[in-house]
């Protein structure tokens, strides 16, 4: 089967209106790397649906911000609830219903070489218990199916392009009804199409099952496409967070130098 | 005139670090008893990895056994010649075998062939974030990549030891029989009179012991290896590095306190 081929922009669907309790909170996060400041003070709240892109100059701490959510990473001061829950307090093998709730999809999909890639999809399955064969096929098959993938089921991930490993990520990120996903550069390394691919399934993700998204991203296509919200992270701390328009119309100029490419944001 | 702080400071620092590996590998334990105490043991990945530790490491093990056994033989029967002592050979070079040739070189070559082999694979796995996946999905690396390791070893590790005694054993048969014109009977009678099952329970127990060693040092490189390729490759070379001499020390520990219990010339 062809790879879908990008259709019309899709509005994002609407966040929760904020009265909800957060499903993640970062309250005064700070984390350091040797003499290194990456985190200086983050304090963010998301919701139930809600998607947030995340932007910033590269080494800025995205990726480290998006690890500290799912207890990859703990936090040198500060606090982070995911569902209510403060996981910067449990330990690692107390973190799984947490990370039941919420998955990743890594830069480099992180997809495991020596299984096929209905094996890595079935993975989170079969680790959570799942023992019924034709439970797991159906599930793997519809996972598959969500992020066009079907027809390569029996490849092993070498065998994959940039970008149908990333959607392989993706379905192992959804397979076991994860409500929230943490997508770290989905789009890096790919063409304009394989691009557009990639957000058309996040998009088609947080239509069909209502998942919470956070992106973390260079591309400023995706984020207008893709987004609830937007939060800049520079210099360790959040220089801008608010809506896709309220970002294009900012009269910050590192925000504005940032989102439009111009080099004076590193002077 | 002012004492020279750095004279304290260099052997401070490597006291400093050597404690904090035995801390890390202390923890790596813990877990590891905490994942053997759950129950889940991952029977498959256990059996796969026994045909990679047990059956690939045949060869070098049996060859390895066979060419020390051999060698072993023909230098001391030339010496033992001299004082008319050369029907003893078996008997000594048995006891040496199994006490700690066997243990010793077949350890030395698993460290070499099996704890590099590990360090690389879980490196691998970690620079490319597929151990970080592993966690997102609430399987602790400890217990999906350690745990089979470590059972596979302890049951592969004794049957090689026990390979490699009998390979030297029947290769010192050969050389004293074949090249020297010993009778058979000789060398039998002496051998299994002066060898007795305590010999053989000594190299049974270095080989278990050995197998954990270089189970957990290994699998500690991997997992703490980072900045890539360049990482895994020096991870992979302390692996085997500090596993060969921790275990050429522990062996000599452990050498007094078999012999402690199992007293040797006893018969």
């Amino acid at each position: 089967m062809a790879e879908p081929t990008p259709s019309t922009m899709p509005t994002p669907p609407a966040a929760n209106d904020g009265s909800a309790p957060a499903f993640i909170e970062l309250r005064g996060v700070y984390k350091r790397f040797g003499k290194q400041e990456v985190l200086r003070g983050i304090n963010l709240t998301l919701q139930h649906g809600e998607t947030l892109c995340i932007i910033g100059p590269s080494g800025e701490g995205k990726t480290v911000l998006m690890k500290h959510i799912i207890g990859l990473i703990k936090p040198d001061k500060g606090e982070i609830y995911v569902d209510g829950v403060h996981v910067n307090r449990l330990k690692e093998r107390e973190m799984a219903p947490i990370r039941k709730k919420v998955s990743m999809l890594f830069q480099g999909a992180a997809l495991f070489d020596n299984l096929t890639v209905e094996q890595n999809v079935a993975f989170p399955l079969l680790e959570h218990g799942v023992r019924d064969r034709k439970e797991i096929d159906r599930r793997v098959r519809e996972a598959l199916q969500a992020v066009d993938l079907d027809e390569h089921r029996t490849k092993f991930p070498t065998a994959l392009s940039g970008g149908m490993r990333k959607r392989t990520g993706i379905a192992r990120a959804i397979i076991d009804h994860s409500e929230c996903i943490l997508y770290d550069e989905p789009n890096s390394g790919l063409d304009p199409i394989g691009s557009d691919i990639i957000d058309q399934m996040i998009l088609r993700m947080q239509r069909r099952f209502s998942i919470t998204s956070i992106i973390v991203t260079h591309d400023m296509r995706s984020i207008f496409k893709i987004s609830n919200r937007v939060a800049m992270l520079y210099r360790g701390e959040i220089r801008f967070l608010g809506t896709p328009d309220e970002l294009r119309n900012t009269d910050d100029k590192i925000v504005q130098d940032f989102i439009n490419g111009r080099s004076d944001i590193t002077c | 005139m002012d004492f020279p702080s750095g004279l304290l400071t260099v052997p401070g620092r490597t006291f400093l670090h050597f404690l904090a590996y035995l801390g890390q590998l202390t923890a790596l334990m813990q877990e590891l008893l905490i994942a053997f105490r759950s129950g889940v043991w991952r029977l498959r990945l256990v059996a796969h990895q026994i045909v990679a530790i047990g059956y690939g490491s045949q060869a070098v093990v049996i060859v390895t056994g066979a060419f020390t056994g051999a060698v072993f033989t023909f230098q001391s029967y030339a010496k033992f010649k001299d004082f008319g002592f050369e029907t003893t050979v078996g008997a000594v070079v048995s006891v040496a075998l199994c006490r700690e040739l066997g243990p010793v070189l077949a350890g030395l070559m698993v460290a070499g062939r099996v704890g590099a082999a590990m360090a690389a694979d879980i490196g691998t796995m970690k620079v490319t974030e597929q151990v970080d996946a592993l966690r997102v999905m609430g399987v602790h690396p400890v217990d999906y990549l350690v745990l089979p390791r470590f059972l596979a070893m302890m049951i592969s590790m004794p049957f090689l030891v026990a390979e490699s005694i009998s390979f030297g054993l029947f290769a010192s048969y050969l050389v004293t029989s074949f090249g020297y014109d010993m009778p058979s009977t000789w060398y039998l009678n002496h051998m299994l009179e002066h060898t007795n099952m305590e010999d053989l329970s000594i190299g049974m127990i270095k080989g278990f012991v050995f197998g954990m060693l270089i189970t957990l040092i290994s699998c500690h490189q991997g997992l703490a290896a980072e900045n890539g390729a360049v990482g895994v490759g020096a991870g992979t070379t302390r692996a085997v590095v500090i596993s060969s001499l921790v275990m050429l020390i522990v062996n000599f520990f452990l050498s007094l306190l078999l012999n402690y219990i199992f007293p040797i010339g006893t018969v």
